[in-house]
């Protein structure tokens, strides 16, 4: 009987033609007192039994994506001659940081279904269910939430720049900016014909403050109060010890 | 050198918060002034998370007062008693501000609250301290100035009275504890130490001898600070270490720069000076409440946990 139903499994499912090998140029990124952001390369080589398909275009999608977490967003508006908050839109999930490398035009080789499948674009990664009854145009708020992000180099859209060899080796170079959110980074790759995706892989880059960041951290949130002592008994040494550097030096 | 600040979970140029700190030491040398009013919002423009800037703040405050306290210890200028009714009201102060500051940055308002809160304070003061010093100028042009006569004021006539001997005075303790209680709050919400609040209170609502003014106002600010700190690290973990001593270290050299610059001015000139920066930040700062900013929306911070 298993035996059974393990052979309709195998047969339920299709041997991929066409299938991802990934390396990462490194497995980890750790944040450390000079950290000033990370360069990470992906690299991998699509595996196949049969000679190429030419009727299609093989075409490969990267993402990577930091922790999903809940956003509040907030609008200005001039009251009273001042410009201060007053809407407040609480997106439910969005990644601290997602970057999509393509080797053409999203558009072109991803259809809407699929996107809407995989979440792969930058508005399908964020999720937004209810936005309140009062604010009426909640969806600029996750458009701002874009913006902002793709300013400070958090939300990245680089299409055309995942080099990719013979339909067969692929390579991205991706640039994750200092102020990264720390947890678990998916890496997803994914290969698509005629906007359709046949294969996927993901792979976890953990991304952790280490050594000084993570202790000075842990303590800040574990043991405030002694945090706190700490914090003014090193400012009151760095005070004393820098003037009395400064007198030495001046005798 | 990009240094990231382990809680303010930001990377910064950690010369420009050495010469971040030089300046406004240098300025606070200068002037005699405690700098957190400058510093504060220098730190808001450099992109440092306001609740960061204000907790952090509180150390810079206890590090810096910390010699200037123990100066006037040694030379008697402290008037204990008053010290510690002001402690006290400070402390009072201090707890019901950080209560505000953690409601309204629930609400996402805590910007809109220090920002106005350094508008009208530095606003008011800089404007008193601005006619004043042009006063004193003309005054000192015309005669050898005149000294002020103390009044017999309302102060005089509360209940509770008490002898701060130090001080030569015998008045009501609630005028200092509602004092107190101001700066407390001040330091709070502001992150700044009070004393141009408490300064100009203890002279001419008080009615304290100018020369024990500083060490006792240094002697509350140090205590309020403390306290401030400690209560923004429990209960808001936005305490940066990292960022403190970088300041703290830019901040000490430049004080030894400034006070060396300070003496060879003249006082009238120094205080009219201080005004002008000081209404030109509170300026800045009402500008960018009153123009419609480039970007409307902001990213709270629920986001970050």
């Amino acid at each position: 009987m298993i035996r059974l139903f393990a052979l309709m499994i195998v047969l339920a499912l299709p041997a991929k033609a066409e299938e991802v090998v990934l390396g990462l140029s490194q497995n980890a990124v750790a944040i450390t007192a000079t950290f000033d952001g990370s360069d990470i390369l992906l690299f991998g080589a699509v595996k196949r039994e049969s000679p190429i398909d030419l009727a299609s275009d093989l075409e490969v999608i990267i993402t990577i994506a930091g922790p999903s977490l809940p956003v509040t967003m907030r609008r200005k508006d001039r009251r009273l001659g001042i410009w201060i908050n007053t809407d407040v839109v609480e997106v439910d999930a969005a990644p601290s940081f997602y970057a999509v490398a393509t080797t053409a035009p999203l558009q072109d080789i991803l259809g809407d279904v699929e996107d809407l499948r995989y979440k792969i674009s930058i508005p399908r990664a964020i999720r937004s269910v209810g936005a309140p009854m009062n604010v009426a145009d909640a969806e600029k708020f996750t458009e701002a939430l874009i913006r902002i992000r793709s300013g400070n180099d958090l939300y990245q859209v680089r299409e055309g720049v995942v080099d990719f060899e013979e339909s067969t080796l692929f390579s991205a170079a991706f640039r994750l900016p200092a102020s990264l959110t720390e947890g678990d980074y998916l890496a997803r790759i994914y290969l698509t014909r005629n906007g359709i995706v046949v294969d996927d892989y993901e792979a976890i880059i953990p991304v952790e403050k280490v050594g000084l960041e993570r202790w000075l951290y842990n303590l800040a949130h574990e043991q405030p109060l002694l945090y706190g002592l700490m914090s003014l008994a090193i400012a009151i040494a760095a005070g004393w010890g820098a003037s009395a550097i400064f007198t030495a030096l001046r005798r | 050198m990009q240094i990231y600040l382990p809680i303010a979970e930001v990377s910064v140029n950690a010369f420009l918060l050495l010469g971040l700190g030089g300046l406004v030491g240098v300025l606070s040398g200068m002037f005699g002034v405690g700098g957190g009013f400058l510093m504060t919002p220098l730190l808001f423009f450099i992109g440092i998370p306001p609740a960061v800037a204000v907790a952090t703040q509180g150390t810079q405050i206890v590090a810096s007062s910390l010699s200037g306290v123990l100066a006037h210890l040694r030379r008697k200028t402290v008037d204990l008693r008053m010290g510690t009714v002001l402690l006290i009201g400070g402390l009072f102060g201090a707890a019901l501000g950080v209560v505000v500051f953690n409601y309204l940055k629930a609400m996402g308002q805590v910007d809109l609250l220090v920002k106005l809160c350094y508008v009208l304070f530095l606003g008011v003061v800089g404007a008193l301290m601005f006619f004043e010093s042009l006063r004193a100028i003309r005054r000192s042009r015309r005669t050898g100035g005149v000294p002020l006569r103390r009044k017999h004021t309302w102060v005089h006539s509360l209940p509770f009275k008490m002898k701060f001997r130090v001080s030569g005075l015998y008045i009501s303790v609630i005028p200092p504890l509602l004092v107190g209680v101001l700066v407390g709050i001040l330091a709070a919400i502001m992150g700044v130490g009070g004393g141009f609040i408490m300064v100009p209170a203890m002279i001419y609502l008080l009615g304290m001898p100018t020369k024990v003014v500083v060490g006792t106002s240094l002697f509350q600010i140090i205590f309020v600070s403390a306290f401030t700190t400690m209560l923004h690290a429990t209960t808001n973990f936005t305490v940066d270490i990292a960022l403190a001593v970088l300041l703290l270290i830019g901040g000490v050299i430049g004080a030894q720069i400034g006070t060396r610059i300070g003496v060879k001015m003249k006082a009238e000139q120094l205080r009219i000076w201080l005004a002008i920066m000081v209404l030109v930040v509170s300026g800045k700062l009402a500008i960018d409440l009153l123009v419609m900013p480039s970007e409307l929306f902001s990213i709270g911070e629920s986001g970050h946990s």
